[in-house]
């Protein structure tokens, strides 16, 4: 296989061909948050939190690790100046929408993004002061990775767990007459979860289905 | 109809409906989605029934078009060759045009053009302001055309430029040409379309496709809509030349729903297409076969998206994904795909014909051609506006749109759709260009134009877009989906006079990360809303925040309505319209609006008679007490 070599915060890494800058870092040791990333899954770039830095010739450009191909000669930064201030960003902005969920506290402790800025008030809580948005919604466990509906979509085959709705608005859904009929035996997409709370939205939909 | 079997034909079809048409008048009305909200199909019906009541059917030709640009004037009726335009035309005017412009040839003075300026009545549709400084190189063809007829099209030289693809250039040669000519994709991005045409016809894989994109999205802007309306066969044909050009043997018509006439004359032209034998097996002769499907969007803003566009069309969640690999090298169904704007395709036949140079003489050092705007907002003209890259923003708005109307001032436009970006007066010598309204925090777009005038609030402003946006973002990467609903959020809070201190560099930072960290352009460009408005005009937001003050009097909680005293004449009528019943007073005592009853809807400014003008808007200030002592009124 072509390999090709570049430039991982200043370390030389050579990689194959056709890998994206995620895997090729993971190859050399060099560790990039993500949520939405897994070796058995299509690369999907939704989560936005492996953004990295990357220089050719000039140019420099933030790109999304998981989905961007390695070329040759192409100088990676995994923590400059632009992409660490974005990621805490990015890391706030879904802490207001699932305050506390598990996988967003260990990516926090690294920086320093514990909870949503004092004063800012732009939790997803609706503030009770104001009036309320067109688009406000509840706080929710769910990141939005969509590790478990591609999960069950590419490896399953079963799309018995899908989005649903868009914008603000979107959710992951068991669909009850299709879960019904296998998810109990199968139940593979549980441990994915970086929040852990699949089972709670399965049990939802198990309820609605039997009522 | 005909078969036509090779150029030669196409051209002895062309001479013989010029032959035709000779010595004919033709009337040529707009029928377009614009024209018939204001009932031109009643004029159509009219004015064949009146011809053919008259026998003039012989000598005229009346023809049902697209819209020719100035939509607010519509339905317009055009004579042609004099070029008398009628404008605001209804059915009940049409025996008059007959019996007089028709059968006489006199003027009718009352429906022409009155420019609002001068006051003068003009005749002739090419000395109208609005379209004197403009040049329709590719919208002006639908005053000619008949959009149920191909015949029109061809008698305009249409498809003579497919013609000359298919029997004398190769597909090299045609990519060269475009790419010499240094047309610039018309959707919004800017990016040279014969070198996309290249990558894709470089690129691995078969077959091939080309697709037309018509899933126009923005909130006011129908370029695309006219032109697929209005010319639907100058986009197949541009179609039909570049799929010729890549190595396609099928292409995608991906149109709205919502533009149903778009629709249907689109199936109308490949219809005749197909029996003139332009599109299918062996086109002209020349062995290049062709198909093309129709595609209805859905009706969501990111399919506008190329890939969001495509996983919609293959019959997925119409979702973005990541580029690289881009469609030239995995589009549709994962083969090479190359789409490209319906304004892109239409200007194809046009390079072709009059050559690379020719459109290298119009417009920029960088943005070659002509460019659609639609021209919207607070001027004495709108409607779609065609002019050469390069023009000044300053000359559209005030040459072509006249200005502001009703002697208020001139503060923004904005340029580029609701991700676009809002320039300031001072900026309004800017060219129109890519890169230079990009170097101002705004866009091209697919040509959305929107002038504000003084009572426009900005911050008020920023926010409608982002709320539109925030219904728009498909929810899929974090960014868009969560920093476009905060921003939302604290603009709400603004304009709610709960602002804060931060507040502006909080939007700063979540605005650059949804810039810089999105996955697609709708994510990419939705901040320019917000950070644009900042840039110039940060000084509103600051009033806005520290002294609770919205300077252009729009944020209905931080102004007031309040009746001056010395000015009410007690005449009652704000106090019977009040529909919230907040207007307390009587006849000669003086009124007062109570404010906690008080909804802001602006009847009472509304209807206190101008010679009074008691009603004014204070924002930023304490409304004063009633003085109870002073409440009896002496009527002046």
């Amino acid at each position: 296989m072509a390999k090709v070599t570049l430039i991982i915060d200043d370390i030389v890494v050579k990689a194959n061909k056709g890998t994206t800058i995620l895997e090729a870092a993971r190859v050399a040791g060099i560790d990039i948050p993500t949520f939405c990333s897994h070796e058995e899954l299509a690369p999907y770039g939704a989560c936005r939190l492996c953004t990295v830095e990357i220089n050719k010739g000039q140019q420099s450009q933030l790109v999304a690790s998981c989905v961007y191909p390695v070329e040759e000669g192409l100088t990676v930064k995994t923590e400059s100046a632009p992409v660490t201030k974005g990621r805490k960003m990015l890391l706030e902005l879904l802490w207001a929408r699932a305050p506390g969920a598990q996988a967003l506290r260990e990516y926090g402790v690294k920086y320093g993004i514990t909870a949503v800025r004092e004063g800012a008030d732009y939790g997803i809580i609706p503030d009770i002061s104001g009036t309320r948005t067109k688009f406000e919604i509840e706080p929710t466990f769910c990141l939005l990775c969509g590790l478990c509906v591609r999960y069950c979509n590419e490896v399953k085959k079963k799309d018995a767990i899908g989005f649903v709705g868009r914008g603000t608005e979107r959710e992951v859904l068991f669909f009850p007459e299709l879960a019904a009929n296998g998810c109990r035996q199968c139940e593979d997409c549980y441990p994915l979860c970086p929040t852990g709370t699949l089972p709670l939205y399965y049990t939802l939909a198990e309820a609605q289905h039997s009522a | 109809m005909p078969r036509l079997n090779s150029a030669a034909d196409l051209e002895s079809l062309g001479q013989r409906l010029l032959n035709s048409s000779k010595g004919k008048r033709v009337v040529s009305v707009t029928n377009g989605t614009d024209g018939r909200t204001r009932h031109s199909e009643a004029v159509v019906q009219a004015l064949t029934d009146e011809i053919r009541k008259r026998s003039l059917g012989g000598k005229l030709v009346v023809k049902s078009t697209g819209c020719h640009g100035f939509c607010e004037q519509e339905p317009t009726v055009l004579i042609l060759p004099e070029e008398i335009c009628y404008v605001g035309v209804k059915a009940e005017d049409v025996p008059e045009i007959v019996s007089q412009t028709l059968a006489k040839g006199k003027v009718i003075e009352r429906l022409l053009y009155k420019d609002p300026t001068s006051g003068e009545r003009i005749t002739k549709e090419s000395e109208i302001p609005f379209y004197k400084s403009q040049d329709r190189t590719v919208l002006g063809n639908n005053r000619f055309i008949d959009m149920d007829r191909i015949d029109d099209y061809i008698v305009l030289g249409g498809y003579s430029a497919l013609a000359r693809v298919l029997s004398g250039m190769k597909p090299q040669q045609v990519i060269g040409e475009v790419k010499k000519s240094g047309l610039r994709g018309r959707g919004g991005a800017g990016f040279p379309t014969g070198t996309k045409w290249e990558f894709c016809r470089k690129a691995l894989g078969e077959p091939k496709y080309v697709i037309v994109n018509c899933d126009e999205g923005d909130p006011g802007a129908y370029m695309d809509r006219s032109l697929m309306e209005g010319n639907p066969h100058s986009v197949l044909e541009g179609l039909l030349i570049g799929a010729y050009a890549i190595g396609a043997a099928d292409g995608y018509i991906y149109v709205r729903a919502e533009y149903p006439l778009a629709v249907e004359n689109v199936y109308i032209a490949i219809k005749q297409a197909e029996e003139y034998g332009l599109l299918g097996n062996n086109i002209l002769g020349s062995g290049f076969d062709f198909k093309v499907h129709v595609h209805r969007g859905a009706g969501a803003f990111v399919c506008g998206e190329e890939t969001a566009l495509i996983a919609s069309l293959e019959g997925r969640i119409g979702e973005p994904r990541q580029r690289p690999p881009f469609p030239a090298t995995s589009g549709l169904w994962g083969k090479p795909t190359n789409i490209n704007n319906v304004e892109t395709w239409a200007n194809v036949p046009l390079i072709i014909n009059r050559g690379a140079d020719w459109f290298r003489s119009l417009g920029t050092e960088r943005s070659q051609g002509t460019k659609i705007f639609s021209l919207v907002g607070k001027l004495k003209n709108t409607g779609l506006v065609e002019a050469p890259m390069g023009m000044t923003l300053g000359d559209i708005v005030f040459n072509i749109g006249g200005g502001v109307p009703d002697g208020k001032k001139f503060k923004a436009v904005q340029t580029g759709g609701p991700s676009g970006g809002v320039i300031p007066e001072s900026l309004l010598d800017t060219p129109v260009d890519y890169e230079e309204l990009s170097k101002l925090g705004a866009i091209m777009g697919s040509g959305g134009m929107i002038v504000m005038d003084e009572d426009t609030c900005l911050v008020d402003v920023a926010r409608y877009f982002l709320n539109f946006l925030a219904g728009e973002s498909c929810g899929k990467c974090v960014p868009c989906r969560e920093g476009i609903y905060q921003m939302l959020k604290i603009l709400d809070r603004i304009c709610e006079g709960r602002g804060r201190e931060g507040d502006i560099e909080l939007l700063e930072e979540i605005g650059e990360t949804v810039r810089d960290f999105s996955l697609c352009a709708l994510g990419k460009t939705a901040a320019n809303p917000v950070l644009s408005t900042i840039k110039y005009f940060r000084d509103e937001y600051e009033e806005h925040i520290k002294y609770k003050r919205c300077p252009a009097m729009v944020c209905k909680e931080l102004i007031a309505y309040y009746i001056e005293p010395e000015k009410c004449q007690a005449c009652l009528i704000c106090l019977r319209d009040c529909p919230a019943e907040a207007i307390t007073g009587d006849k000669k005592i003086a009124h007062v609006i109570d404010q906690e009853k008080c909804t802001k809807c602006g009847t009472c400014l509304e209807v206190c008679p101008p010679r009074f003008s008691a009603v004014t808007k204070l924002s930023g200030v304490k409304v004063p007490e009633p003085i109870r002592q002073k409440t009896e009124v002496v009527r002046k």
